[in-house]
């Protein structure tokens, strides 16, 4: 049995296990005759994720919590590389870094909410700024130590071929240092997904503007345990959409240059 | 302008301080005197440690002589650049993230501001010369460390430095991949008449490959002796096992054998 399990293609044996799931779940609820306003079936779920992305409304919602985060992010990043850099040309940088990691990154930015709240109001800028305080010390940090640990043989080859300032950076540093660079990237996207999503369920009566977090407390108002369900299964599946982009990219960049283990 | 008889490198009485994380100063060279002649082969040799990657990494530009006085072409030491080509022990100083051709043609281009199409020229010729032209499309992980070491030989000949700094840069290969390359280096020396300084421990290696050995004394590194080994080639010789029994002598004196520690120094 296990040897067979082996042979299959890794596909083929994550689809079994993803179909056994289903088929767990689909029985329990058939069987069991539990209450459709507590458990909904695999068969409703697939139902109002059809009626939902037809009617557009969970593409809506969706589009809205991409926007959100990718708005959270993008501010999140910058701030977090410009930090690097100043944490690995100079001394206070370094300092302001490891102060400023050490204080914030423990706390969940989404216990910033209520603060984002009544700075911004109840207006999409304080998702994005929640966000953004999310993904801001996994960038900043990932990318100091990617930086820091270049070899310093690599340093010195490039600067042998007469490489300074920012050609240094652009053409040998930041190469040398992106497997670091795509760890922070991805440590910040798996905050920064969480945080969105715990935002807008928070955020929830905000109205036309609502994600995908609004989409599940909206849909818990009606008691539409189903369309619940739904929301969480968009959410899973851009989840795992997003990972596997990230693993695309590495496979194409790190790991094809031997700087990264094939994971 | 500088007559091409003048030496290379004039050294004289440099000095080498290091200071570390704690403030203290150490010398890792005292008062080194020697001279690099347009188209030999300068070995340094020394006990692991002893400071002559330093004196290396001096003459590359990497770091300033505390003391004394080091030309480069009649001039102090300058910034390091493509004109003291470094070929160094660590398989990293190859980029990662570039095939060993891309590793060569973009050396070319930063170094030498080549236009692409000449780089790539360049970059073949130099493949073939040190024999990798079949792994010219891999990446550096994907070659053996013989092959790196050739392919790191290549890119700092493809600059046509005026001379080839390398430290120890087979140290870290196994004994047939580093004989094959010693032949290997030789050959390139004897067809592209380029300078190279070469800092080694091996004393098999420095005798086949130097025209003169530099024998250096354990921390801080002093010259004890600059030693003529142009006419040994054949390892096999009665000259060669001369040479050797010489230089071991030399390397494993004791500090109160010798009555004057400098009195060698050229």
């Amino acid at each position: 049995m296990g040897a067979m399990w082996i042979r299959l293609p890794v596909a083929l044996r994550y689809a079994l296990l993803v179909v056994a799931v289903l088929v767990v779940w689909q029985g329990y609820v058939s069987i069991s005759h539990v209450q459709k306003l507590l458990v909904a079936s695999p068969i409703d779920v697939e139902r109002s994720l059809v009626v939902d992305f037809q009617s557009g409304q969970l593409t809506k919602a969706t589009w809205n919590t991409l926007q959100t985060l990718l708005e959270g992010m993008a501010v999140g990043a910058l701030c977090g590389f410009a930090l690097a850099s100043f944490a690995v040309f100079s001394r206070i940088g370094h300092d302001l870094l490891t102060v400023l990691s050490a204080i914030f990154n423990p706390l969940p930015s989404i216990a910033i909410l209520p603060l984002a709240m009544i700075w911004f109001g109840l207006k999409p800028e304080s998702i994005v700024f929640v966000v953004a305080l999310a993904t801001i010390w996994p960038v900043a940090i990932n990318t100091d130590t990617g930086f820091r640990t270049i070899s310093n043989t690599t340093q010195l080859a490039a600067r042998n071929l007469g490489l300074r300032g920012w050609r240094l950076v652009i053409g040998v540093l930041l190469p040398a240092a992106l497997p670091s660079i795509i760890t922070g990237l991805k440590a910040s996207w798996a905050f920064g997904w969480r945080t969105v999503v715990a935002a807008e369920l928070v955020f929830g009566v905000a109205g036309s503007a609502g994600g995908l977090g609004w989409y599940i407390n909206n849909a818990r108002y009606f008691l539409q345990t189903s369309n619940i369900f739904a929301g969480l299964v968009v959410i899973s599946v851009l989840g795992i959409l997003v990972e596997s982009i990230f693993g695309l990219v590495e496979r194409h960049t790190v790991v094809k240059w031997g700087m990264k283990r094939a994971g | 302008m500088i007559s091409s008889t003048a030496p290379l490198v004039e050294a004289s009485g440099v000095s080498i301080d290091y200071v570390d994380a704690g403030g203290r100063r150490t010398t890792a060279v005292d008062g080194a005197s020697f001279d690099v002649q347009r188209g030999e082969t300068f070995v340094m040799i020394g006990p692991s440690g002893c400071g002559k990657t330093t004196l290396l990494k001096a003459i590359a530009g990497f770091l300033r002589p505390t003391r004394g006085k080091l030309l480069v072409e009649g001039q102090p030491a300058r910034e390091p650049g493509p004109d003291r080509a470094v070929v160094f022990q660590d398989f990293d100083q190859l980029f990662a993230w570039r095939t060993v051709r891309d590793n060569v043609v973009y050396a070319l281009r930063v170094a030498r501001k080549m236009p692409a199409r000449d780089a790539g020229k360049k970059a073949d010729e130099m493949l073939a010369l040190v024999d990798i032209a079949r792994a010219a499309e891999r990446y550096p992980h994907e070659l053996s460390g013989g092959m790196k070491q050739r392919a790191a030989i290549a890119r700092a000949l493809a600059l046509e430095p005026t001379m080839l700094l390398m430290d120890e840069p087979f140290g870290a290969l196994d004994a047939i991949t580093r004989n094959q390359l010693q032949i290997e280096l030789k050959r390139i020396h004897e067809r592209t008449g380029v300078t190279i300084v070469l800092v080694t421990h091996s004393i098999q290696e420095a005798i086949y490959l130097g025209d003169r050995v530099m024998v250096m004394s354990p921390f801080p590194a002093r010259v004890r002796e600059i030693v003529d080994t142009h006419d040994a080639n054949d390892i096999e010789s009665a000259h060669f096992a001369e040479l050797t029994g010489r230089l071991r002598g030399l390397l494993v004196h004791r500090e109160a054998d010798l009555d004057q520690p400098d009195r060698a120094a050229v």
